[in-house]
């Protein structure tokens, strides 16, 4: 076994200081009935790394990679170049195969770089403070309704029309085992600014989402402005980090909180995960705010260093009274995000997301001058909605014959939002000429 | 014949070292680095994007009014900054990390490079599932390892990690109540006091009100205090205990437990952190867990990416199965792989979705990788393995330092601080093992043993390796006998002097800010 340095020698001459017969003398607290005598059946033996190199790559072989053709797939998750920089930073050992922070001392190097991340969060969002990152941002959209629970002790919590599905049922679930109340608005495309009537007296927080799940952009300060008159508080949600180059932030619109996917920046679209979530709020909430957050202090000698901060909100200090149970962020992915970052610089992000627009601009062009097609969404960042003469599902499969993947049938995200007709198709700064072309000669066959 | 011609010296001279100050700032190799913000500015970029044609937008006006002012750096510049950060850093890689209950051990790289192919790092989640069959498989077969490994029925992949892990297992026991008309009244969850405080913490997150047990002197469950505290029955939710526990013991009374929560009508959480002490040797399904989570990144080697990504895949018992999370794979007869992901037939009574997506793909192709390269008898090796490098240390300095308990350990020894002369605390002995070359092990948990010194190895680690490690360490505990007061400024080696905490969280400064100066020139 390649990974397990112990000889048969070693362990004799380990097991003799520290006076067992063999191994299954450790084990003998262990009820008799529950020691396997033997190895675990159904499963094979080791192999070595050419075997498991070959088994891997068959099963890589079944899938179709973004990068393989004219790919179009958005609604949380997107198809971006990362620079080949980024994945030689990630693969440092001294990153990738370290712990979180606990020993300040040997962990400069990652809470430098938190550091950094959370500034440029703060920045991006136009935040006053960001924290280390969360697991993605659909569990750091539950985490943003459960505290602006606590912050306003309001139980009611508001979704707007437009938010993706994934983040509501995962933000419903935490909601509903804490014991709040969830309130649902209809689901529309351009459906956020319905959230401006939405909130009354017993309103915790409202949750709206730009660019949202139909990729519509819309400005939140009238939703805010009318949150913040019954007492509750706005939550701003993204899932399109590069969306922050040109849109406008959360920040500029009055959102207390707001939660949001990073993946965009630096991560690959890996299936689904691992990504890593934003998280910034407003100064004054900072104490209330989940996961971990790095600060600026000194050492012994005075000089500038950084640690893991205010740990009194957290599980391992505070247990049962911590403001989350969050244990781990998503560090790798965030040192991705900011590395990225770092390359792009404020000037750089701004530039891609004109790219993401113009791109999606000349999609929707395309598309919306076919006959029967009609683009939905009324102001869009790099991802929009459109309706389709045939069964979205049936147009997708064909597509896919095709070489195309047009991307996501609305259908999927809202099986009872009588969408059918619709997908929701991104564009990003992979997206080429060619690649639209092929849209619309695919989808001319079909339609 | 010498090729030093102009006479330079080529020995070192008799000169005792001065106590040296640099200008730079930098030591040596190890290189002063500042802030991002301090050495990039706004117009830099380390990317070449094409320039945009300028069309019309489609935004309506909702465009950002202020820049972000966020600095960049050229590709050369980005890469040294990072570099030198990372020389800042203790990493597995450069030496045994025996941090307790956090595993860990070697990060194999053929992990790495299978999970960077195109066909599992370059799919979309919501691209047509007939394009990605080979990811529904994978993630099919690995729970297919997941539930031989721990005799479960059931497995959720979604969980993100080891405390998203213990959420998707108190969930559904929340489900299992609302299911049997329970769940307004069963509320209480019992929790040992040397549980992991995400335990806890869980438990309230779902609704729960925590109950504490206490630990025996074997560091054990308190069989006494868990029977007190089930006097009352009818408001018991369940019990979420780790095992083996954070002790590094397993639970003695394991059976007898499961058989008194489910005799009160609860169901028994297994916090699953410490498997690797078990894998391959011991099913928790024969132990009567209702539901486990698994830390991939701790058993299965994916790496712990300075703190993340994790990724906690939670197995359930029958009892608990039906309520388990979508999304999850199911094989069709025709061999098609397809993903449930709707709350109806297969998933009526299934909780619901927990997060985006389908959980961590990325950490699934490791882990994967992990078992492939082990098989059923180099995991049960592991197991042994981790144990016996376990007991090796507590054997090798047990007459130097105080084990907590009596007896063999399991995958990690534990001490406490009596063995110190005072003055001396724990925190000194673990700052005193950074000056040799070792990441501390982790200090002050659990909170049932006074100034806690919990030691893990893991397999990974040659036996020279351990020797090295037990004989520092046996040093500085000596040190720590004598009150060695030179061990309460420690490290002096390290890239940094102790840190000021107490600092840091009064005032907290969470992220940069121009200096004055810069910030009235720019006004």
């Amino acid at each position: 076994m390649r990974y397990l340095p112990l000889t048969p020698e070693d362990r004799a001459n380990m097991l003799a200081v520290i006076g067992a017969k063999s191994a299954e003398d450790f084990y003998t607290d262990v009820p008799a009935a529950a020691r396997l005598k033997t190895k675990i059946a159904g499963l094979p033996d080791h192999q070595g790394e050419l075997a498991v190199e070959r088994y891997m790559i068959k099963l890589a072989a079944r899938n179709r990679s973004a990068s393989s053709g004219p790919f179009f797939v958005g609604a949380g998750a997107y198809k971006h170049h990362v620079p080949a920089s980024v994945d030689m930073i990630l693969q440092r050992s001294e990153f990738l195969t370290t712990y979180t922070p606990y020993q300040p001392e040997i962990a400069q190097g990652t809470l430098q770089t938190l550091f950094e991340f959370q500034t440029q969060v703060a920045a991006l969002t136009a935040m006053d403070v960001a924290n280390a990152s969360m697991y993605d941002g659909s569990t750091a959209c539950a985490e943003a309704a459960v505290m602006a629970a606590r912050v306003t002790k309001r139980k009611k919590i508001i979704l707007s029309g437009g938010l993706h599905p994934h983040y509501a049922a995962a933000t419903r679930l935490l909601c509903e085992a804490q014991g709040l109340t969830v309130v649902q608005l209809p689901i529309a495309i351009d459906g956020e600014g319905a959230l401006a009537e939405a909130a009354d007296g017993e309103t915790a927080c409202v949750i709206g989402q730009s660019p949202n799940v139909f990729g519509t952009v819309t400005d939140l300060s009238d939703v805010a402005k009318s949150a913040h008159d019954k007492g509750a508080l706005l939550v701003s949600v993204f899932t399109e980090a590069v969306s922050l180059g040109l849109v406008t932030p959360p920040g500029e619109m009055g959102a207390d909180i707001t939660a949001g996917e990073g993946q965009s920046i630096g991560n690959g679209l890996n299936f689904g995960g691992p990504y890593v979530g934003l998280f910034a709020c407003k100064d004054k909430l900072v104490r209330q705010m989940p996961g971990r957050l790095c600060g600026e202090t000194v050492d012994a000698d005075g000089n500038r260093g950084f640690v893991l901060t205010l740990s009194t909100r957290e599980q391992h200090i505070r247990r049962d009274k911590a403001t989350s149970n969050i244990c781990t962020n998503s560090g790798l992915c965030a040192l991705a995000f900011t590395s990225h970052m770092t390359l792009l610089g404020g000037k750089g992000l701004k530039q891609l997301a004109e790219l993401n627009h113009e791109a999606a601009c000349e999609l929707a062009d395309a598309l919306g001058a076919m006959k029967g097609v009609e683009i939905l969404t009324p102001r869009f960042f790099n991802e929009f909605a459109f309706r389709t003469p045939v069964d979205a599902e049936a147009v997708l499969a064909m597509l896919d014959e095709a070489g195309v993947v047009g991307g996501v049938r609305a259908s999927r995200l809202f099986p009872d939002g009588h969408m059918g007709d619709v997908i929701i198709a991104a564009a990003t700064e992979c997206t080429t000429a060619d690649d639209i072309a092929a849209y619309v000669t695919a989808l001319k066959e079909i339609i | 014949m010498s090729m030093n011609t102009q006479g330079r010296p080529t020995a070192p001279a008799a000169i005792s070292t001065p106590t040296i100050e640099t200008v730079s700032g930098s030591r040596g190799l190890l290189q002063h680095e500042d802030l991002l913000f301090e050495i990039g500015t706004s117009e830099t970029t380390g990317v070449d994007l094409p320039k945009p044609k300028g069309l019309k937008s489609r935004l309506g006006g909702v465009t950002r009014k202020v820049d972000t002012g966020l600095p960049g750096l050229s590709e050369p510049q980005a890469v040294r900054h990072y570099m030198r950060l990372s020389q800042k850093n203790y990493a597995i890689d450069l030496g045994l990390f025996p941090l307790g209950s956090c595993t860990m051990k070697h990060n194999p790289r053929l992990n790495e490079k299978m999970a960077r192919l195109p066909g599992f790092a370059d799919i979309h989640p919501l691209q047509p599932q007939a394009t990605v069959q080979g990811a529904l498989q994978l993630i099919d077969e690995l729970a297919t390892w997941l539930k031989t490994l721990t005799g479960m029925p059931s497995v959720a992949m979604s969980p993100k990690a080891g405390a998203h892990g213990e959420l998707c297992g108190m969930l559904a026991i929340r489900q299992a109540l609302i299911a049997r008309g329970e769940s307004e009244t069963r509320k209480r969850v019992l929790v040992p006091e040397s549980a992991h405080g995400t335990n806890p913490a869980t438990a309230v997150q779902c609704g729960f009100i925590v109950d504490e047990i206490k630990a025996n002197k074997r560091g054990r469950v308190d069989m006494d205090d868990l029977k007190s505290k089930l006097v009352r029955t009818d408001d018991i939710a369940g019990i979420m205990l780790t095992n083996p526990n954070t002790c590094g013991l397993f639970e003695t009374d394991i059976k007898a437990i499961a058989d008194l929560i489910h005799a009160a009508g609860g169901y028994f959480y297994c916090d699953g952190a410490n498997f690797n002490a078990i894998v391959g040797r011991v099913r928790p399904g024969d132990l009567g867990v209702d539901a486990m989570h698994i830390n991939l990144h701790k058993t299965f080697s994916t790496p712990h990416g300075g703190g993340g990504p994790g990724s906690g895949p939670t197995v359930f018992s029958e009892a608990l199965a039906p309520f388990a999370p979508v999304p999850f794979v199911v094989k069709d007869e025709d061999g098609f792989y397809r993903l449930v992901e709707q709350t109806e037939g297969a998933a009526k009574d299934s909780f619901g979705r927990m997060v985006a997506f389908h959980g961590q793909m990325g950490m699934f192709v490791r882990a994967l990788t992990y078992m492939l390269s082990h098989g059923a008898d180099g995991l049960k090796q592991v197991a042994e393995d981790a144990v016996l490098n376990a007991n090796y240390i507590q054997a090798r300095l047990k007459h130097v330092m105080t084990p907590a308990f009596e007896g063999f350990c399991m995958h990690e020894a534990l001490f406490s601080d009596a063995f110190t002369a005072d003055g001396i605390e724990t925190i000194d002995i673990a700052k005193a093992l950074i000056d040799e070359g070792y990441h501390p092990m982790t200090m002050y948990f659990p909170l049932v043993v006074h100034g806690a010194m919990l030691i893990e190895p893991t397999e990974t680690e040659s036996k020279a390796e351990l020797d090295r490690f037990c004989d520092a360490l046996e040093s500085i505990a000596r040190r720590a006998a004598q009150g060695d007061d030179t061990l309460r400024g420690a490290p002096y080696l390290a890239p940094a002097k102790r840190l000021d905490e107490t600092r840091a969280a009064r005032k907290p400064v969470l992220k940069w800010t121009a200096p004055s100066s810069e910030r009235v020139a720019a006004e």
